[in-house]
């Protein structure tokens, strides 16, 4: 059985600390600025915690996967440029990227270093990966979770690449690298600027009777009874009316995680090459329960055992996990 | 008017509102180009794919250019081979909007639409190099990134469009959310979207207006109008302008954009125009001065 590769988030040098720790394969991180697709405030590595923490997970085995993956606007390409001229400097053993440009400077310059398509280019057929793996050398494509895992172990046989899939954390509606949801209604771009619902940008409004209104700037994205917990304002994670729909619901999805621990064995099976645990917003104790269960869950299946999952509900959304469309087509 | 354009229908229309819409397109309005093809959801394309060439007909009849669009989102085995017929389409230039489409067009001239993500100069230049011979742009990119790469367009010799009317496409997904309102999924449809014909409204639980729901596609609920900006958008080098066709009369709305174009009337004369026009929903153009997609702000601002 191939043993997959078990890729886990690191927002800080003290949460790779504790990913590698927890038995990680390889950590992906960006630095802090616009060139990564989790531009927080409080996230992501300075150039020196870089280095630092390329040497310390390599001092450990572990592999350093940089995340360079949004689109550098034209008057900002340099940004890209030095965080991946950075990350070569640093040794990472992989650029994660989005745009063609970056892919493009990151063949020309760096042949030698690995490039995996990031699931903000939102390769998701045959076809896509294929150009991407033709034109850039492409060794690895995070996959969108949009596909059933029939459908993935169908793609694994058309592309000359590996394949890499988010087995648990965030369960995002949209097409990655195509939502400007955040920018329509807070001026901050996803996809240029590295953010999603900005926290400068929520609020939440307690109402006279005790309900809570949460608002992404001018909007209200939900709204909650006393005794209910009000969530964090996602746009696409948000409860509305339509002319149908009097009754206020979740137009998009509901507050929810992917938790693929189920499906692991047939995963691999389907020839999936990389497990990516997502979250690097997330705190320490998030990444050391999670990659510690999924280390424990991927052994166990690789010595032929049946794996015992330790319970993760706490570390979803909203308390709630789903398979996703990785389960079923009923989800689209 | 060559450097005015029509883009694609992206809602459900049925088949015989869609040929009266063209015929009315061919014989009216002053677009030089016209984006014909379904972006948005495969499963819409054998209700009206047969009258296409009698549509593209007669907008040739007109004296329009006609691009075949094709879709955004490919997963599917039909979406696939959908655009793989589109690719390998003889006569038209085609307008690629998905990157799956670029494995195979690199041999022939293409377009590149706005649903793909084109976001700078180097990208550009890299797709230019493989065919690309014009790029229409994702309508979140503010004025000064554009004007970057329309210089750089201008030096490769490549076209460069913006949407300056119509609503901001800002999502697509593999849901269905159309299908997801009326508690089916995208299997099952049954072609729900069809009830409407410039979107689903979706409103907050405090009443605002907000969101467009276009089967799989989110859009805002305001209509991006950049008839204020034509001049600057000329002088800094935009070729093309694309109109997104709404449900309201686009003829008139493409006379006005036709006449600021040519400079026959002024920024002030083409708002007060297209304000009596009495559209459904208020104007925004946000994205274009960098801030929030859903703002309206007047001249001072630009």
């Amino acid at each position: 059985m191939k043993r997959p590769e078990l890729v886990c988030p690191a927002g800080t040098p003290a949460a790779l600390r504790t990913a590698v720790e927890a038995g990680a394969d390889a950590v992906y991180c960006g630095f802090q600025n616009a060139t990564n697709a989790r531009n927080f405030p409080g996230l992501n590595f300075t150039p020196e915690e870089m280095q630092a923490s390329v040497a310390h997970a390599h001092d450990h085995g572990t592999k350093v996967l940089l995340a360079v993956n949004t689109f550098p606007t034209a008057g900002r390409f340099n940004l890209w440029r030095e965080a991946v001229d950075m990350g070569a400097r640093f040794g990472v053993d992989a650029f994660i990227v989005a745009d063609i440009g970056v892919a493009d400077y990151v063949k020309r310059t760096y042949p030698d270093i690995r490039l995996h398509l990031s699931v903000q280019a939102a390769a998701s057929s045959p076809e896509a990966i294929r150009y991407y793996a033709r034109e850039f050398g492409v060794k690895r494509v995070v996959l969108p979770r949009i596909l059933t895992v029939p459908e993935i172990k169908q793609l694994a046989r058309e592309i000359p690449c590996e394949i890499e899939t988010f087995i648990f954390g965030n369960h995002g509606l949209m097409v990655e690298g195509r939502c400007s949801l955040t920018n329509y209604v807070t001026g901050l771009s996803t996809n240029m600027d590295g953010v999603c619902s900005p926290a400068a940008d929520v609020h939440y409004d307690k109402q006279a009777d005790g309900s809570v209104t949460t608002r992404l700037a001018d909007f209200t994205i939900d709204s909650f009874a006393p005794d209910e917990q009000a969530g964090y304002p996602t746009i696409c994670k948000g409860r509305y009316n339509a002319p149908n729909r009097p009754d206020a619901y979740y137009a998009f999805e509901e507050p929810i995680s992917l938790n693929l621990s189920g499906l692991l064995p047939a995963l691999i099976e389907a020839g999936v090459d990389a497990f990516k645990i997502e979250g690097r917003q997330r705190s320490r104790a998030y990444v050391k329960s999670a990659v510690s269960a999924f280390r424990k869950a991927v052994d166990s299946i690789l010595a032929g055992q049946e794996p015992e999952l330790a319970d993760l509900i706490a570390l979803t959304e909203g308390q709630k996990q789903t398979e996703g469309a990785f389960k079923t087509k009923k989800w689209r | 008017m060559q450097s005015l354009t029509l883009g694609p229908v992206i809602y459900h229309w049925k088949p015989e509102e869609r040929r009266d819409f063209y015929a009315r397109i061919a014989d009216e309005a002053p677009v030089g180009t016209v984006y014909l093809g379904e972006v948005i959801c495969s499963k819409r394309t054998p209700y009206f794919e047969g009258d296409y060439p009698d549509i593209i007909e007669r907008l040739e009849r007109g004296g329009k250019k006609v691009v075949l669009s094709s879709l955004s989102e490919v997963v599917l085995k039909r979406e696939r081979e959908m655009l793989a017929a589109i690719c390998e389409t003889e006569g038209h230039e085609i307008e690629i909007n998905n990157t799956a489409g670029l494995l195979d067009v690199a041999e022939r001239p293409h377009r590149v639409g706005p649903l793909m993500n084109i976001y700078n100069d180097e990208t550009m230049r890299y797709l230019a190099s493989k065919g690309a011979t014009h790029f229409s742009l994702p309508v979140e990119l503010p004025a000064g990134v554009v004007g970057e790469m329309a210089k750089v367009a201008k030096g490769l010799g490549v076209g460069v469009e913006v949407q300056v009317f119509g609503r901001a496409s800002l999502a697509v997904s593999a849901r269905c959310y159309h299908a997801r309102a009326h508690c089916r999924t995208k299997d099952n449809c049954q072609f729900v979207c069809e009830e409407d014909p410039d979107g689903m409204p979706l409103k907050t639980v405090t009443g605002q207006a907000f969101l467009t729901i276009n089967g799989i596609q989110t859009l805002s609920h305001s209509y991006v109008n950049l008839v204020g900006e034509i001049a600057a958008m000329q002088a800094m080098g935009v070729s093309h302008f694309r109109l997104l066709p709404q449900r309201v009369d686009m003829v008139a709305v493409a006379g006005v954009f036709a006449d600021r174009v040519t400079g026959r009337i002024d920024a002030a004369e083409a708002s007060a125009r297209l304000d009596a026009l009495s559209m459904p929903a208020p104007f925004s153009n946000g994205f274009w001065h960098g801030l929030q997609g859903r703002r309206q702000f007047g001249p001072k601002v630009a």
